[in-house]
């Protein structure tokens, strides 16, 4: 079994180790299992396109000689007869931050073997992504009642309809993928698959409790991916 | 001898499980809570220039990183697993430091030949 060769204890530590790891046989990552290990390789593939697209937004913004739109003034709401900056945008970031809590909640509980209070932690994981693509939905609504196309916007460089749809798009989408991998994993959970070792009904291997970790990752890392697009887009 | 002893009691699943207590977790939430807070009194305030910036990217920079190591678990893990994942992001900075020099080219030849300015 892989787990007798995985006593740390005996592996050398910084830059020895790396060295250690990579030219030893078999596998370079000892202390990830081969899943782990390639759910972080497919987040830093997601981490480039990602990337691109903030990069295309920099692009964007900085060569373009009209006035870009103030987002903290498109993006305001009328609440109690005056307008609140961003406040929308302030409440996705809370939502989106609580679920990724709670995700690290369910890892933990779930490495305890605690399958109730597991699956019901990845159960409010998945109201909360839920909950944050309902607010994108009104967000998209609003935006799009208001005039904003890809191609022009009432406000200014007629780019930003486009950066806007490009990098929310695609981040709502991964939210929404996240969301449906949670109650896959979840009703796994709960059903009591990763005790009795029962079968995966798409790959046919036996699950165990880390497969709540791996989704855990990607759903830290859709966490994550906000907290630029946060910065970037919608705070600069 | 005595390693091989150690490597029976080694535990099943030891590889793997993150076994950390819950507090951690609660003061990592809380903290991101507090630094997106923060975030949004920058734009709430009106803060402007550079200090804006400088401030967007320092919590940006701290929630990312609360994020990755914590709630990943990245602090816990090998060595050769960090920088395979987390060096190869360093080459979009190199990107986007030729993105600026391309954008600052354009606006430039933009501003230059289709200014309507008299």
């Amino acid at each position: 079994m892989a787990q007798s060769l995985d006593n740390s204890d005996f592996r050398p530590t910084g830059l020895r180790g790396v060295a250690a790891d990579f030219s030893s046989d078999q596998r370079a990552f000892k202390t990830a299992s081969w899943g782990k290990a390639m759910m972080w390789i497919f987040l830093l593939s997601d981490t480039f396109v990602f990337g691109c697209f903030l990069l295309a937004y920099m692009t964007a913004r900085m060569s373009t000689p009209v006035p870009w739109p103030n987002p903290s003034e498109v993006f305001a709401l009328h609440i109690g007869g005056q307008d609140v900056p961003l406040i929308l945008i302030a409440i996705m970031t809370f939502v989106l931050i609580s679920s990724s809590g709670t995700m690290a909640m369910a890892v933990n509980f779930g490495y305890r073997r605690e399958r109730g209070r597991t699956a019901a932690l990845m159960l409010a994981t998945a109201l909360l992504g839920a909950t944050f693509v309902g607010m994108q939905a009104f967000e998209w609504t609003k935006l799009i009642s208001e005039g904003v196309r890809p191609w022009e916007n009432p406000w200014g460089a007629p780019q930003f309809g486009s950066t806007f749809f490009m990098i929310t798009g695609f981040h709502g989408t991964h939210v929404t993928i996240g969301v449906i991998f949670l109650l896959i994993v979840a009703r796994k959970v709960w059903r009591g698959d990763y005790d009795v070792a029962r079968r995966g009904f798409f790959t046919s291997r036996k699950g165990q409790y880390e497969s709540v970790e791996i989704m855990g990752l990607y759903w830290h890392f859709v966490d994550l991916v906000w907290v630029f697009i946060f910065a970037f887009f919608y705070l600069w | 001898m005595s390693e091989t002893t150690a490597h029976l009691q080694a535990p099943a699943q030891a590889h793997s499980a993150q076994q950390h207590p819950i507090r951690l977790y609660l003061v990592v939430w809380g903290l991101l809570f507090v630094l997106s807070a923060f975030s949004y009194m920058v734009d709430y305030l009106g803060v402007q220039g550079l200090a804006r910036w400088s401030l967007i990217i320092i919590f940006m920079m701290l929630k990312a990183g609360l994020i990755v190591a914590v709630f990943m678990h990245m602090a816990w893990e090998r060595l050769a697993l960090v920088y395979a994942i987390l060096l190869p992001p360093a080459a979009v900075l190199i990107f986007t430091a030729l993105m600026i020099s391309e954008a600052n080219y354009t606006i430039l030849t933009r501003l230059a030949f289709f200014s309507t300015a008299p």
